[in-house]
């Protein structure tokens, strides 16, 4: 089924209008969960880091518990001077500090350990008010690695008024995220489909490429042209997958399960090297720094979302071309539907197969990037993505191209917009649910054929 | 097989009725896609005979042959197995009822010895239940009468000089000959084999042959898949064949020989040389 | 430190708790993959309710025997939960819900809103102490042992008693099982489900059984680890030690009855002599490096033992090769 047709299918349509329709709506009406004062006060501008902190205390910080009082006013923020805050351990005061213009206070300590930290309300200035009069004293605030930053909440409390600029944003977020894991689905699948092969180190070849790409584009190489560079470096580690590893144990005959295991092997190896040569920490690319969102109708997304969403949106109608239109994706078509046949027909298949590899490489590799992209560059960023690939490709149905891309916006949409739905820390379980109930329901995927026997 | 057998008054006509049918099918069809893989409207498999399923490649007989032994499940259709429901039944329940088939590409379990191939079918047993097996008391009597006959069927196919090499090693030939034995050990009504004599050197063909004929003379029906025109007219009582999908002739061998449809079937598609387009 | 007490070390870790734990999680393993061919790769999740089983009870002030059977049973509806729905499919299904299965359980332990339930991303503590696991503990105070480095100590010791113990025991029970005419029905799935089928074997069943007592022994494997270090917390409940745990599988020999305990001794043999090895180099390794050092070898070990000797230490290769075929 090609996707022309798909969206033809009125069941397909039916379903995706339902799933992107119903599920805010479902959350509105469930909208206890937090985050959403949090995040527009973010916006209007009250977050504040380590760095700010430095910044104002003109130093080092020591030890201390700092922060800064912030109120968002007709959207802007607003900071309250002279408020005073008091540090107390087993009742004796051990520090105190009042708040700057900038609303910064910084509570010099004598050390780690756990401290009472108390605003006195009568020190807010007019106009200013405790979100909940109750929380003017934490209790018990461990400081375990000399500073501790404490927030005290202000203002009206706008948890959970969430507008439809947000629910609209979030989807276009789940979006996102789908057409990420879609272009890095598709070479997982394509691989399944030609080879037989549940790849577990497709999740490296995803990593690889946004650490390739790091490198060349910290060297000071643009961002925008460091992707092809990249992407490249990914098409060649794909064949080299094939040529140095898989293609051998074929020739062995090695059962698939065993591969399977193979395959496992060789991701926790790489992964390995990868924290050993590129270190344990995420990295940003010069490319991902000062993005700033903007309105696009109810939408609000960055720059980069867009660039991200129109790159896959190209790759992917890319690749449904390259499959249905060329003679390159009729043998791999064939190859996929049938080995023995494809081969007596005259295709090389295992030229085929390689070049599915090259493909797969070069794709998983992009989606790496423009997952580094939207978040930051880590040695076990495809580790983390591959089970929502895995789902994404078994949801779709295993082996189906068209299917992964399907299965990876939808399990990307519903991964995001759970968020608004369950506890921000349940939104991946959801997703995996998902893909459980799934197989129940319709095990051979949204888009699969019902088994074949012979 | 003597022509005054049971089959001696039944016309040669598709779909036509037979005393006491083993099986009996009515209205099967398989799609795929767009493509009807098989559309059987009936037919019957008489009892106690070697009936031959034939045609050309693509005709899905291997299909048909599938969804019989609850392989594979039809769009339409159901059928009858000694009288009982069959359609919709899982394989094991209808193994268990005396339907064993063989495969195509055999099936002997590479890393298991012959001797515990033949084991394996051993029908009903104790040991097999989870709590029975850690008390070994309750299985071994059954486990020592199995042993026995897996020997016997063992000599009967020549392979006793073979009981503890694993599986993988045997040649393919052999493979068959060990599926068959297998086969038998289950203690079958129906024997299903498919293309049991695929890929077999012309020697231990005809040991094949004698092993099938040797079937029908202990009593067993035998449905079987083939399409070499030698094989079926020496040792097959009743042949059946598909093309397209469809049953397009049923008869004795003599009356196939002559059938202008079967002729056409076989001759309007390229037979031998490339794999065509049979149905996996 | 010499080379010798490096050896030393490393023999501790192997034939100690570690070795041991190693060995029982890993015999459920063997009997799911090794002798049924199924591909569980979410076998941690089984050892994490078994763990969380202690942990829970022990939270609630119930008796030890309490968390076992908690976590015994949380295994045996996990192993149906994920097992009827997949078993009837190919494998490649059950590798991926298995892994995901163990990956949600840890998240959703890990999680804030589970807190009241599993102590959240802190876990919970002080386990053996409330379960009363060393009490009963006979053997006297002091270290027992070679030198100065082979030694153990009475903790130590009840610890592995019961641990090895419940190995040999398991290990028994798979004997009986696999060498009964239910071990052939598995071991015939494992080779081809369809001519099992075709033979009138239930396979959904049998694969059931399989998935279950495997998952059961994982999660008393799981339930040891947590009495011994006193604590479960989920940051341990990762893939990777399912990981390991595969990889002590085919090191020992899948599908052979000591393999997994041949498996455990010598992997933790030799990981502990590479990090005793990486400790004491010319120049200073971070933890975080010879730990990732540490777990690429093991991936590189995987890779190597499934090419090139897949019938471990304990496997026959004649066995193997017919395999191959």
């Amino acid at each position: 089924m090609d996707l022309a047709a798909l969206v033809r299918s009125p069941r397909v349509l039916l379903a995706l209008v339902a799933l992107t329709v119903l599920w805010p709506a479902a959350s509105a009406s469930a909208q206890d969960g937090g985050g959403g004062s949090g995040a527009q006060a973010e916006e209007a501008g009250c977050a504040f880091t380590k760095a700010q902190a430095v910044e104002a205390n003109g130093g080092p910080l020591g030890s201390a518990i700092w922060g800064r009082l912030c109120q968002v006013q007709d959207g802007k923020p607003t900071f309250p001077e002279g408020v005073a805050i008091v540090v107390r351990q087993g009742g004796d005061e051990v520090g105190r500090a009042t708040t700057g213009a900038d609303g910064v206070f910084v509570v010099a300590l004598p050390g780690n350990g756990t401290y009472q930290v108390v605003l006195d309300p009568d020190t807010l200035p007019k106009g200013f008010a405790l979100t909940d009069e109750d929380r003017a004293t934490l209790d018990a605030v461990r400081v375990n690695l000399g500073d501790q930053q404490v927030t005290f909440r202000l203002g009206e409390d706008t948890r959970g008024k969430r507008d439809f600029s947000d629910y609209a944003t979030t989807v276009a977020k789940g979006l996102r995220l789908g057409l990420i894991l879609a272009v890095a689905a598709v070479g997982l699948s394509l691989v399944y489909g030609v080879t037989g092969l549940t790849n577990f180190a497709h999740a490296e070849l995803v990593t690889f490429g946004a650490i390739v790409a790091y490198a060349i584009n910290r060297a000071g190489v643009p961002f925008w042209i460091t992707l092809p560079l990249a992407v490249a470096a990914g098409a060649l580690a794909g064949t080299a997958n094939d040529r140095l590893l898989w293609r051998p144990l074929r020739r062995r005959r090695m059962a698939l399960l065993s591969m399977m295991v193979v395959s496992i092997g060789l991701s926790t190896a790489l992964r390995n090297i990868f924290q050993i040569v590129f270190g344990p920490d995420g990295k940003r690319y010069t490319a991902a720094s000062g993005q700033v969102e903007r309105s696009f109708g109810p939408v609000r997304l960055t720059p980069n979302d867009l660039a991200i969403m129109g790159i896959c949106v190209v790759v992917l109608v890319g690749m449904t071309l390259l499959l249905r239109r060329t003679r390159l994706g009729t043998a791999i078509r064939a190859v996929a539907d049938n080995p023995d046949l494809a081969s007596s027909s005259g295709i090389a298949v295992d030229r085929i197969i390689t070049v599915v590899w090259a493909l797969c490489g070069a794709l998983a590799a992009l989606g790496g990037i423009l997952y580094g992209l939207s978040l930051n560059v880590k040695f076990d960023m495809g580790f983390l993505l591959l089970l929502s690939l895995f789902a994404a490709v078994v949801l779709g149905g295993l082996g189906n191209a068209y299917g992964a891309v399907l299965g990876a916006v939808v399990i990307g949409v519903v991964q995001e917009t759970s968020g608004l739905l369950v506890d921000t820390a349940y939104k991946f379980v959801v997703a995996l649910l998902v893909l459980i109930l799934v197989l129940l329901v319709r095990p051979q995927g949204i888009l699969g054929q019902r088994e074949r026997f012979g | 097989m003597p022509a005054d057998g049971p089959l001696a008054d039944v016309a040669a006509e598709v779909g036509v009725a037979k005393p006491d049918p083993i099986l009996v099918v009515d209205g099967v069809e398989r799609r795929y896609g767009g493509l009807m893989a098989v559309d059987v409207e009936h037919l019957e498999v008489p009892r106690g005979v070697i009936t031959a399923l034939i045609g050309p490649n693509g005709a899905g007989k291997t299909t048909f042959f599938n969804l019989l032994c609850g392989f594979d499940r039809p769009d339409a259709g159901r059928w009858t197995f000694q009288g009982q429901e069959a359609s919709g039944v899982k394989p094991h329940v209808l193994a268990r009822r005396g339907m064993v088939r063989t495969f195509q590409l055999t099936k002997t379990l590479g890393r298991m010895t012959v001797l515990d191939n033949m084991l394996l079918a051993g029908k009903d047993q104790a040991g097999e239940a989870f709590w029975r097996a850690l008390v070994p008391p309750t299985w071994r009597d059954q486990e020592a009468a199995n042993l026995e006959r897996a020997h016997d069927l063992l000599g009967r196919f020549k392979l006793d000089h073979l009981t503890d090499e694993y599986a993988a090693g045997l040649s393919g030939g052999q493979r068959k000959l060990l599926e068959m034995a297998r086969a038998l050990m289950a203690e079958p009504t129906l024997v299903m084999l498919d293309e049991p004599m695929a890929g077999v050197n012309p020697a231990l063909t005809q040991s094949l042959l004698g092993h099938v004929t040797a079937l029908r003379d202990e009593g067993m029906s035998v449905l079987f898949v083939e399409h070499d025109m030698d094989v079926i007219m020496t040792i097959s009582d009743w042949v059946v064949c598909m093309a397209e999908g469809r049953v397009i002739a049923e008869g004795r061998p003599a009356d196939i020989a002559g059938n202008d449809a079967v002729i056409e079937a076989y001759l309007g598609i390229d037979h031998g040389g490339t794999v065509t387009g049979e149905i996996r | 430190m010499s080379w010798l007490s490096i050896v030393a070390l490393a023999i501790q870790t192997a034939i100690g708790f570690q070795g041991a734990s190693y060995a029982l999680a890993a015999s459920g393993l063997n009997l799911q993959f090794g002798y049924t061919g199924l591909s569980n790769f979410g076998h941690v999740g089984f050892l994490l309710v078994g763990a969380y089983g202690m942990g829970i009870s022990a939270d609630r002030g119930w008796s030890i025997w309490a968390g076992f059977a908690l976590g015994i049973g949380a295994a045996i509806v996990l192993g149906l939960l994920l097992g009827i729905p997949t078993l009837r499919l190919r494998g490649d299904y059950l590798a991926i819900v298995t892994i995901a299965a163990a990956e949600i359980l840890r998240l959703v332990a890990n999680a804030r809103p589970s807190e009241p339930l599993t102590g959240g991303s802190r876990g919970i503590g002080g386990l053996s102490g409330r379960l009363g696991f060393f009490e009963p503990n006979f053997i006297p105070e002091g270290r027992y042992g070679l030198g100065d480095s082979l030694v153990f100590n009475s903790r130590q010791l009840w610890s592995m008693l019961w641990t090895w113990g419940l190995v040999l025991l398991v290990t028994l029970l798979i004997r009986a099982l696999v060498r009964s005419p239910f071990g052939r029905v598995l071991r015939s799935i494992r080779e081809d489900e369809d001519a099992a089928k075709a033979l009138g074997k239930n396979v959904v069943v049998f694969k059931l059984q399989s998935f279950v007592l495997g998952g059961t022994i994982g999660a008393l494997a799981g339930a040891f680890i947590a009495l011994d270090s006193g604590a479960v917390t989920p940051s341990r409940w990762i893939a990777p030690l399912t990981f390991a745990l595969y990889t002590v599988v085919i090191l020992g020999g899948a599908g052979t009855v000591w393999g997994p305990v041949a498996g455990a001794v010598v992997y933790w043999f030799v990981l502990d002599a590479v990090d005793g090895v990486l400790n004491n180099l010319w120049f200073d390794v971070s933890d975080t490096t010879s730990g990732a050092v540490r777990l690429a070898l093991m991936g590189i070990g995987l890779m190597a033992l499934m090419v090139f000797r897949p019938q471990g230490i304990l496997g026959n290769k004649k066995e193997m090769l017919a395999g191959a075929r």
